[in-house]
This record gives C-alpha cells, structure tokens and sequence, in this order.
C-alpha cells in the first residue's frame, strides 16, 4: 500500500472539519484564532499535496502556501492585537459577551 | 514502507492534536497542542517533498503564530474560565461533517491526473527561480512586504494606550 494524493487530501479534509467545528462552537476568541490557524493548515497541506502529485515540477502550490503562510501570520498579528484591546476596554474575551457591533 | 508509516504517524498526531485544540478545557494546553500539531504538519511537508516550506512552517508558525498566542493566552488571563463550547454546538458538529462528508466524495469522485514525473530533489532553488525569474510571481512578493508593513503598524496602533 503507498501514499497516494486521495490521502493527503482526506487528512486535509478532516482537519479543516475539526477547525471549522472549533472556530464556530466556542467561547473563546483566542480559541476561535487557533481553529482558524488549523483551518488555514489543513488548507496549506492540500496545496502542497497538489503541487507534489499533479505538477510536481512546477511548484505552484508551494509558492501559494507561502504566500498562505505570510497572509495567516499577519491574521494572526492583528487578530491577537485585536482580542487584547477587546481585553482591555471590556474585561473579556468571550464571543458571545463581544456584543458591541450586534443589531 | 518508512513513508506509509511516518505518513499514518503524522496524520494522528496532527488529528489527534486538533481533536485536543477543540475538546480540552484548559487553553494553554490547547496552545500547547497546537503547536504539537504545526511540527506535524511540517513533518507532513517533509514527506511531501517540500523542504523549503517545512523549514518555513516551523520558523513562523511554531517561533512565531505560536509564541504569539501563548503571549496572548497569558495576557488576557482567561485560562481559569476555560473554554466551554457555545450553545451552537450540536449545528456546529453537523455542519462540520457535512462539510468533511461533501469534500472526501468529491476526492474520491474526481478523476486527478497524477503526474509519473518524480519530484524534485531540493525546492529552494526553483522557488526562488519561480518567484524572481521571468514570468515569475514577483508582483504578489512585492505585495506582501506591503501587507505585512501595514499588519505591524496596525497591530501597534491595537495595542497602544489610548490616553
């Protein structure tokens, strides 16, 4: 038995579920950030499986899970700095106390 | 043989640290996972050939997304409160396998043309000769600094001490 591109794809495709479970289930907004970072692993995983089974000598989807890569570090940069000035005016992180912008 | 089975070894770890990101109550142990799972997954870009990127995924995801968040955790002091699911669970759960349902029929319904062609030895190189050389992604390279430019000077602009 080897390791086809239906493996890493599959994988792919669970862990993006897990994150995405996370991401809309829980309090926490820190926890919700590192659901999305999953999220955002899941998807680097299935470019680069693409990009070694489909056009290995091309490159593309490594390049575009570089750029993925940069992009997901400054979400997380703002996101966090965000969560900590909520912090700081609102004495909380819960999701669901983060009301101010609610209709 | 060594592959299918650092395959079948990352794939749980991975798995396995993103089921404890989701269920543990504890937050920091959650961070702590998380960063368990982002060595996996570079474990994972290393069986898939792609050297460069799994050196990459450990500089910045694990010494830096996740000192970042550990440093968060620690500054909103909020490990005490847990982190308790929401009352949106049981939906959350079913569109979360609906989704995982839909994607895995797709992979396995889709006819992928798999190249013969074996992979390249080292990637470093010819990334660098796809981003700088001709036809390359040069634009989207030069737009990055600019992104990241604009993330430290709003992250600072958050962060500061309104008077």
């Amino acid at each position: 038995m080897t390791i086809g591109l239906e493996h890493y794809l599959v994988l792919s495709a669970i862990l993006f579920s897990i994150g995405l479970y996370g991401a809309l289930a829980k309090h926490n907004a820190i926890v919700i950030l590192m659901c999305i970072e999953i999220m955002l692993s899941a998807v680097n995983i299935a470019l680069v499986a693409f990009s070694r089974y489909i056009v290995p000598l091309q490159l593309t989807g490594q390049i575009f899970a570089i750029f993925a890569i940069a992009i997901a570090a400054a979400e997380t940069a703002v996101g966090l700095a965000i969560i900590i000035s909520i912090y700081r005016s609102r004495e909380t992180i819960d999701a669901g106390k983060i009301d101010l912008m609610k209709w | 043989m060594g592959q299918v089975i650092s395959f079948w070894l990352f794939a749980v770890i991975v798995i396995g640290a993103a089921l404890g990101v989701v269920l543990l109550r504890n937050v920091f142990r959650a961070a702590m996972l998380l960063i368990l799972g982002f060595l996996a997954v570079a474990g994972i870009f290393v069986l898939l050939q792609a050297d460069f990127l799994a050196a990459i995924q450990v500089l910045i995801y694990i010494g830096a997304i996740g000192i970042l968040i550990v440093l968060a955790i620690m500054l909103t002091r909020e490990i005490t409160m847990g982190s308790p699911s929401n009352k949106f669970r049981i939906p959350a759960l079913i569109i979360a396998a609906l989704f995982a349902g839909g994607v895995i029929y797709a992979v396995f319904n889709t006819p992928w043309q798999i190249s013969n062609s074996p992979p390249l030895e080292t990637t470093t190189s010819s990334l660098a000769v796809k981003f700088f050389g001709e036809n390359g992604f040069i634009l989207p390279l030069e737009i990055v600094p600019i992104v990241l430019l604009t993330t430290i000077l709003g992250a600072i602009v958050l962060i500061k001490d309104k008077k």
